[in-house]
């Protein structure tokens, strides 16, 4: 029986996603297969030498803008002789993997963090304040995986097959038209080892660019349209982990805490001294964010 | 055209949960429960839809115990025609909600589905991408705008690094995300209206799908809680205790 992870890539390198998807799924098995779907021969190249990956499937035909009509029917045939299928559960793969799980008859398991046993998985429940533990007893699991809960796969050893993939059909229903990526030379939100985010109280997205940082974001920083939608941290946002978190004018919604409290150390800035923040944060700074901020950039250079 | 909303009744998203003595489940007796606020935004969208003439009905559905019927007044009191409710006083997996609905719209010849993309409270993010698979139509998921010509749906999607827009055929599965829409809040008058709005009842034992869990939950527990730690004085404090204690700058 062997395993398969869906890889996303951004046309030069596999994504961080599916590093950690790879190393979830070493926890379960030896045999590990990459499907690659929008493949350059850069990025094959990268992912043939990821360390425990046996066979890289490759796959041509209709797979513009990957669209689960196209694609999940393909996943599924590289999945024939698979006891796992899986993938990061970033956009990309919840989308698709319920598709993939419904077709095979499968009850798929979301997002998980930890893994007891082949059939036995922790995952976050109610924006991670529970956790649950679940054993399926499905014969194929479909699973995406929270990659801030697995480091990524190194890769330095491994030297893959590269197996020649099925043909996407097109299905005639759905059409990609355009994606828009918002630009930034910032580091990735989800890889960056600093995130500094900021609250409703922040006035415009230039007012946090310290330290180099990913810049992060509340829902209510968002939604008054400081920053785009994908810097948003949280339970309908995004997972984060990193090294340092500063949350800087954040009162610390529980739906906001759901998407850092796994950082390593959180600093929060906030004129509120009894703003919940404080309760989960390492380090607590009170007053101003106007003063505490130029001069925290200013002192940290 | 039809609409249908799939609804869910969730412990409202004020609420901090709590795990039972048990270890088994999050406690939901005395607990304040609500429309999921995805569904309440799915509502929304297929309400403006027959407001401004591009849908006749809007369908409500619900799978859950009796206080399900609540969930679907609410739906009703926002502008929902008629409902269905399958009971379960278990919790229904994602999916074996998806083989309910799909009958369903096959029952009703829906043309639309427009439901949540996911619940707040098991997180699964799969029942309306499961739909999909079942009924073989194409998927919009994570939508935060819809334009509706004839037959064909303009969406844009929230994805990880930006917006992306696909064009799909009816009929098609819709899921919302947080921008779609603002949800309205019921007046009055429309509130008592809901009251004697219809809601067919159905046994899941009736409906004819194996509702059986292939996931066994084995224990249920709060995660290791975050000690807060401690304020610092002033910026100079804060970076000394990130650069010598902490060591992360």
């Amino acid at each position: 029986m062997s395993i398969l992870v869906i890889a996303e890539s951004n046309g030069t390198e596999v994504d961080r996603g599916t590093l950690s998807a790879i190393t979830a799924a070493k926890k379960i098995g030896n045999e590990i297969n990459l499907l690659i779907l929008e493949e350059t021969e850069e990025v094959i190249n990268k992912a043939q030498k990821i360390k425990g990956v046996s066979k890289i499937f490759t796959a041509s035909g209709d797979l513009e803008g990957g669209l689960a009509e196209n694609i999940a029917p393909l996943i599924l045939e590289c999945a024939k002789d698979a006891s796992h299928v899986f993938s990061s559960a970033g956009t990309f793969g919840k989308n698709i993997m319920p598709r993939v799980s419904a077709l095979n008859d499968s009850q798929q398991i979301s997002d998980i963090c930890e893994i007891v046993d082949s059939d036995t998985f922790v995952r976050p429940i109610y924006a991670g304040n529970a956790l649950e533990t679940v054993k399926s007893s499905d014969k194929v699991k479909f699973i995406t995986v929270r990659s801030t809960a697995f480091e990524a796969a190194n890769d330095e050893e491994g030297n893959a097959e590269i197996v020649t993939g099925p043909v996407a059909g097109t299905n005639g229903k759905s059409s990609f038209v355009r994606r828009d990526l918002s630009e930034s030379d910032r580091p990735e939100l989800t890889a960056a080892k600093i995130v500094v985010s900021g609250g409703r109280g922040i006035g415009s997205a230039d007012n946090f660019s310290i330290l180099g940082a990913a810049v992060g974001a509340s829902r209510a920083a968002v939604d008054a349209g400081y920053v785009p939608n994908d810097y948003q941290v949280g339970q309908t946002g995004k997972v984060v982990a990193p090294e340092l978190y500063i949350a800087i004018g954040i009162s610390g919604a529980i739906q906001h805490l759901a998407g850092m409290k796994d950082s390593k150390t959180i600093v929060a800035i906030n004129k509120d001294e009894d703003a919940p923040i404080f309760q989960i944060a390492d380090y607590g700074l009170v007053g101003d964010l106007f003063e505490i901020i130029p001069e925290l950039s200013d002192k940290i250079k | 055209m039809k609409i249908l909303v799939p609804v869910k009744r969730v412990i409202d998203y004020n609420v901090k949960i709590r795990v039972n003595s048990e270890g088994t489940a999050v406690e939901k007796n005395n607990v304040k429960m609500s429309m999921n606020p995805f569904d309440e935004i799915a509502v929304e969208e297929a309400v403006r839809m027959k407001e401004s003439g591009l849908a006749e009905e809007v369908i409500i559905a619900s799978i859950g115990d009796k206080g399900s019927q609540e969930t679907i007044r609410t739906a009703f009191a926002m502008g929902g025609d008629r409902g269905i409710h399958i009971v379960n006083e278990l919790n229904t997996e994602p999916l074996a909600v998806a083989k309910i609905l799909k009958n369903i719209v096959e029952k009703e010849s829906a043309d639309l589905v427009i439901m949540g993309k996911q619940a707040i409270d098991d997180d699964s993010n799969q029942t309306g991408q499961m739909l999909a698979a079942l009924l073989s139509w194409p998927q919009a998921t994570f939508a935060s705008k819809l334009e509706l010509n004839d037959n064909d749906l303009k969406v844009i999607r929230e994805i990880d690094g930006g917006l992306e827009t696909l064009n799909v055929k009816l009929p098609c599965i819709v899921t919302t995300d947080l921008r779609l829409n603002e949800p309205r809040y019921a007046s009055l008058p429309n509130i008592m209206k809901a009251k004697k709005k219809e809601i067919i009842e159905i046994p899941i034992a009736e409906t004819g799908v194996d509702f059986t869990s292939r996931l066994e939950v084995l224990k249920v527990e709060e995660p290791a809680a975050r000690s807060g730690g401690r304020k610092v004085e002033d910026v100079d404090e804060l970076i000394d205790v990130l650069k010598n204690e902490a060591g992360v700058i």
